[in-house]
């Protein structure tokens, strides 16, 4: 509706209307909110929940093709007599990774995002819905490939662990450094194919501690198993630790 | 590319303002961007037109105020510019840096009739 003369939409006007600069000020409302307001808070709400559970949750980021679903099949292979695990993986369309998950019995949800670009904390704690009552140790979310967006949105987990393959440039710290910088994780992947690649290893670790100083970082391949009893030891660890504090806040 | 996400939310949020304080149309609204907060000002603008359509904020001014980002050492605690997370600190060269403004993405208010 015209505001100057109150004449409706699809009427003609037959008058001049004043530049806008000359109409008199309109009210202002203050608003101040934060536009990723909604996502944390839901992200808060999830934390709650995963703390109340004593479930450890990591989100795993990186570029699509660097291994993530490879990483799950294995860890969860290797480790699933001592951990239960459950696993949310996030792609736009399909559920092959939630069906490559499932194939080493370990429950999996798919969450298709459709165009979306990133999870957020209100998918999360929906796809949680799926695993109600199941003991669960650790919940592995498996974001959508892409190493810009996910970065912005808190899912309400412990960690983003990033994963980053060697047959990619050993740059892309300083590419994508916000991802780089929320991780706090660094899993260097494929290492076993560095003898046929020109990929400087420890550059790119200069390159990620130069975006993170406190970045932890581990190298290791699925395929020969190189590097994993490390990653296994300091998931066992961090479980450790995450149960005596749930002990602790139980008492 | 998530953009086009937090404009949609950016209009639900200004929309309901105006709503909520018996507004019939905004004639503008102001939104804080970081350098820091991982957004693309210009993506903001290119996503808004299309947002705001059939909404009250339909037609209305866009107005984005960017923050710079800025830093201190954790090392040496010197201040610095920080816009990407790549810098280093200009007195020591540590990486280790604080943020202390420049993640801002804030919906700071409308003028409405």
């Amino acid at each position: 509706m015209c505001t100057d003369c109150g004449c409706g939409p699809s009427g003609h006007h037959h008058h001049h209307h004043p530049p806008v600069a000359e109409l008199s000020p309109g009210r202002v409302v203050r608003i101040e909110e934060d536009l990723l307001a909604k996502n944390n808070r839901l992200a808060a709400g999830n934390r709650r929940f995963f703390q109340e559970k004593g479930l450890l949750v990591y989100n795993l980021v990186s570029s699509p093709g660097s291994g993530k679903t490879t990483l799950l099949e294995r860890t969860l292979s290797d480790l699933q007599h001592e951990v239960h695990f459950a696993v949310l993986e996030g792609d736009q369309q399909t559920s092959n990774d939630a069906e490559r998950i499932a194939a080493t019995g370990v429950p999996a949800v798919q969450i298709n995002t459709g165009s979306g670009c990133h999870l957020d904390a209100h998918m999360v704690g929906h796809g949680m819905e799926n695993f109600a009552g199941l003991p669960l140790d650790i919940l592995m979310i498996e974001n959508v490939g892409n190493l810009v967006c996910p970065a912005s949105f808190d899912l309400g987990e412990d960690a983003k662990i990033a994963l980053l393959s060697v047959t990619e440039g050993e740059d892309k710290p300083l590419k994508y450094p916000d991802m780089f910088k929320a991780a706090d994780i660094l899993l260097l992947t494929k290492i076993d194919l560095l003898p046929y690649l020109r990929f400087d290893i420890e550059q790119c670790k200069a390159f990620a501690r130069q975006v993170n100083p406190q970045v932890r970082i581990f190298e290791l391949s699925c395929q020969s198993g190189v590097g994993l009893s490390s990653w296994y030891d300091w998931l066992r660890q961090e479980l450790a630790a995450k149960r005596r504090t749930a002990r602790d806040v139980s008492r | 590319m998530h953009e086009l996400g937090l404009t949609q939310h950016l209009v639900e949020i200004a929309e309901g303002a105006a709503r909520k304080n018996g507004a019939t149309q905004v004639r503008s609204v102001k939104v804080e961007i970081g350098a820091l907060a991982g957004v693309v000002p210009e993506s903001v603008e290119f996503c808004f037109e299309a947002c705001s359509r059939g909404t009250l904020l339909e037609g209305s001014r866009l107005e984005i105020v960017f923050i710079p980002g800025r830093g201190r050492c954790y090392d040496c605690h010197a201040e610095c510019a920080l816009d990407t997370y790549t810098v280093a600190c200009p007195a020591c060269g540590g990486f280790s840096l604080e943020r202390l403004q420049g993640e801002e993405l804030r919906v700071v208010e409308v003028e409405v009739d």
